[in-house]
């Protein structure tokens, strides 16, 4: 315990010594927003796997894949093969065309206000769903991993989200990077060194580990033992639906990857397009050896710790940190207990500062003060600002939420939003001529909404509990659900499409739009007139 | 002295403008053709090949669970060969890149030299 808690101050001393230091170089607005755009390729790249591997894949997929196998596996494969859509379709153009945000590229060529108000609407909303999310796991964590120091959930969700605004209001994008790179690095040692353990325990032989996965032992909810292939398909998504689920988890993997805001701003940190192209390689490279080796975390603590272990030690979110501490004592948990609370801190931070950037520079600048600072470094004051509120707003809905509660669809409805509605404008405005502003607001408010009701409507929300249920793990509504799938994205994602689609085609050509259009095309394929790195 | 061409060239949009010009060019035009034959078929490939998965192990559960390679199914080899095809695609992508940087560095030329002209 003392070990974890000397490790999660050191991680902190660096970090803010990191700020400190990020802070006095934040003197300007390309500074403060995009780091002067003087972030290499391995450094973005590694910063955007950092931004990318939440606590939700670390723990999370580990604890499922532990918990149900192959089932937990197919989220590895979606969150990497996301990635191609990144580098095919999105980066390249994004960081030709735009500023400091998503809605940069969209109010490019048409109407700025109506786009921008919409765009940072969808780009807040899936950043402050997925920090709530992020903030209520850290607190839960922190609390558990701290266990015996006296330290509560709700102290500890405060403390995370003091830190994070720390990072994001003094040290800005150069800061957050840095705590991005450092967390990576981390995580990736923590977890090779974790596959070596696992792997060793099995006496360095993969027959044996995976012979040993097909043979998982653990006791049903009623007592009886059960032995079950682990490499076998269906444990968590079962019929009639379970098909259909895994498809719909699919479509919002492979399609909102590329629609989430925090990974987009990243690509403007960089000098251009060439580089940015070169950082999701890395990025493809570093995420793809992660999601490869969470096989050796899933398994391996399914095998060695085992399911019934890890449901009476804190849960499936620990199966981690409790193979670590099974396979390299206290120092070990310590030590990866400490990653996990670093994952964190670096995500929420990356979250913070794309939701701020978007309300500075859509809201505050674009759409209030009509697209020029009233007086120079508003913009900043007004992200710092902004930052501060967002944090502290999640910190409070976190805590009102308390520790216990189901949290999870907040990251799926973060998804389906960001390929629900943010990348079917995104992907309109660069490719289609004809799209317009009707259109970028059709699309965006369709593909929101869907994602919003479908989620509510759905077996996250709506459920009929059995009496024993605790309260704090019930459903909210208490009736059969209406929508049969946790993923909404097979049907949100063709109603953002259909929005965008139909607002176009239903209202007037934009003749001054579709002009613009040759323009942004030129730009966006050629990084003429693009914004350049900030010597400094 | 003749100005050099202005890197934020913010053009009137009152003849045929510069923007217009350049992407009439033929160098322009093979760019765009370029990233379109790769990307393109590219996306549909990965697409295809990733809801693959999850459309066999959803639909086919019995297929999928045979076991191949010792104690390794099908439905596991497929998962992992999805690591494979997304590196390769990615690696042949940055190699199809470097055509499209080379085209788009003509393409600047161009633009450079319809300005001197224009001007």
């Amino acid at each position: 315990m003392t070990t974890t808690l000397i490790l999660f101050l050191a991680f902190i001393a660096i970090t803010l010594a990191i700020t400190g230091w990020a802070a006095r170089r934040s003197g300007s607005t390309a500074s403060y927003f995009a780091a002067n755009r003087q972030i290499s390729a391995w450094q973005n790249g590694v910063a955007v796997a950092g931004d990318y591997m939440s606590a939700a894949s670390f723990l999370g997929i580990a604890g499922l894949i532990a918990f149900f196998g192959y089932d937990g596996f197919m989220y590895s494969v979606g969150f990497l093969v996301a990635y191609l859509t990144v580098l095919l379709i999105i980066a390249e153009p994004l960081r030709n065309a735009g500023k400091y945000t998503m809605a940069d590229v969209l109010a490019y060529r048409l109407h700025p206000k109506p786009v921008r108000a919409m765009a940072s609407l969808s780009t807040i909303t899936v950043s402050t769903f997925y920090m709530i999310a992020q903030m209520v796991g850290a607190g839960a964590l922190v609390a558990l991993l701290l266990k015996g120091s006296g330290i509560t959930f709700r102290e500890a969700v405060i403390g995370v989200g003091i830190l994070m605004i720390v990072y994001v209001v003094f040290g800005g994008m150069i800061a957050t990077t840095w705590v991005q790179i450092i967390k990576a690095i981390l995580l990736m040692s923590g977890t090779i060194l974790l596959s070596f353990l696992v792997l060793a325990h099995f006496g360095f032989s993969l027959n044996a580990f995976f012979t040993a996965v097909t043979q998982v032992h653990y006791h049903a909810p009623d007592g009886t033992l059960v032995v079950k292939d682990f490499l076998t398909p269906g444990l968590r998504y079962k019929p009639p639906y379970g098909a259909l689920d895994l498809i719909s988890l699919g479509m919002a993997l492979i399609f909102g990857t590329a629609g989430l805001p925090h990974i987009l701003v990243r690509f403007y940190t960089v000098p251009d397009a060439k580089t940015a192209r070169y950082s999701v390689v890395w990025a493809i490279a570093v995420i793809g050896t992660f999601y490869i080796m969470t096989t050796f975390l899933g398994f391996g603590a399914a095998t060695i710790v085992g399911r019934d272990f890890i449901s009476k030690n804190g849960g499936n979110n620990m199966s981690a940190p409790l193979l670590a501490n099974a396979l390299g004592g206290s120092i070990f948990f310590a030590f990866i207990s400490a990653i996990a609370f670093a994952t964190i801190l670096a995500v929420v931070a990356g979250l913070t500062i794309s939701a701020s950037t978007s309300f500075a520079h859509d809201v505050w600048t674009n759409i209030i003060r009509q697209g020029h600072e009233h007086n120079p470094g508003e913009e900043r004051r007004v992200a710092r600002i902004a930052a501060f509120v967002v944090g502290a707003v999640s910190i409070a809905i976190a805590i009102a939420l308390g520790p216990t509660a189901n949290v999870a669809f907040l990251v799926a409805l973060a998804f389906a939003v960001a390929a629900s509605a943010n990348l079917p404008v995104i992907l309109f405005s660069i490719f289609w001529r004809r799209f317009n502003t009707t259109g970028a607001v059709m699309g965006l408010a369709a593909g929101l909404l869907g994602s919003i009701v479908l989620i509510f409507i759905g077996p996250s929300i709506m459920g009929v509990d059995a009496p024993t249920v605790a309260p704090a793990a019930r459903h909210m509504i208490q009736h059969a659900p209406i929508f049969p799938l946790e993923n909404p994205g097979m049907l949100s994602i063709p109603i953002g499409f259909l929005g965008a689609i139909f607002g176009t085609l239903l209202s007037k050509r934009d003749a001054a739009g579709e002009e613009k259009f040759v323009e942004l095309q030129v730009r966006a394929n050629t990084g003429l007139g693009s914004e350049k790195a900030v010597a400094h | 002295m003749p100005a050099p061409p202005n890197p934020h060239p913010s053009v009137p949009p009152t003849e045929t403008s510069i923007w217009d010009r350049v992407a009439q060019t033929q160098d322009f035009k093979s760019l765009l053709a370029a990233k379109k034959a790769f990307v393109i078929p590219a996306t549909i490939f990965f697409i295809v090949y990733y809801f693959a998965l999850p459309v066999s192990v959803g639909y086919f559960p019995a297929f999928m669970q045979r076991k191949v390679w010792g104690p390794l199914n099908i439905a596991y080899l497929f998962a992992l060969s999805q690591f494979a095809v997304t590196w390769i695609i990615a690696y042949l992508y940055v190699r199809a890149a470097h055509k499209f940087d080379a085209y788009g560095a003509t393409v600047i030329k161009d633009l450079e030299h319809i300005v001197a002209k224009g001007n």
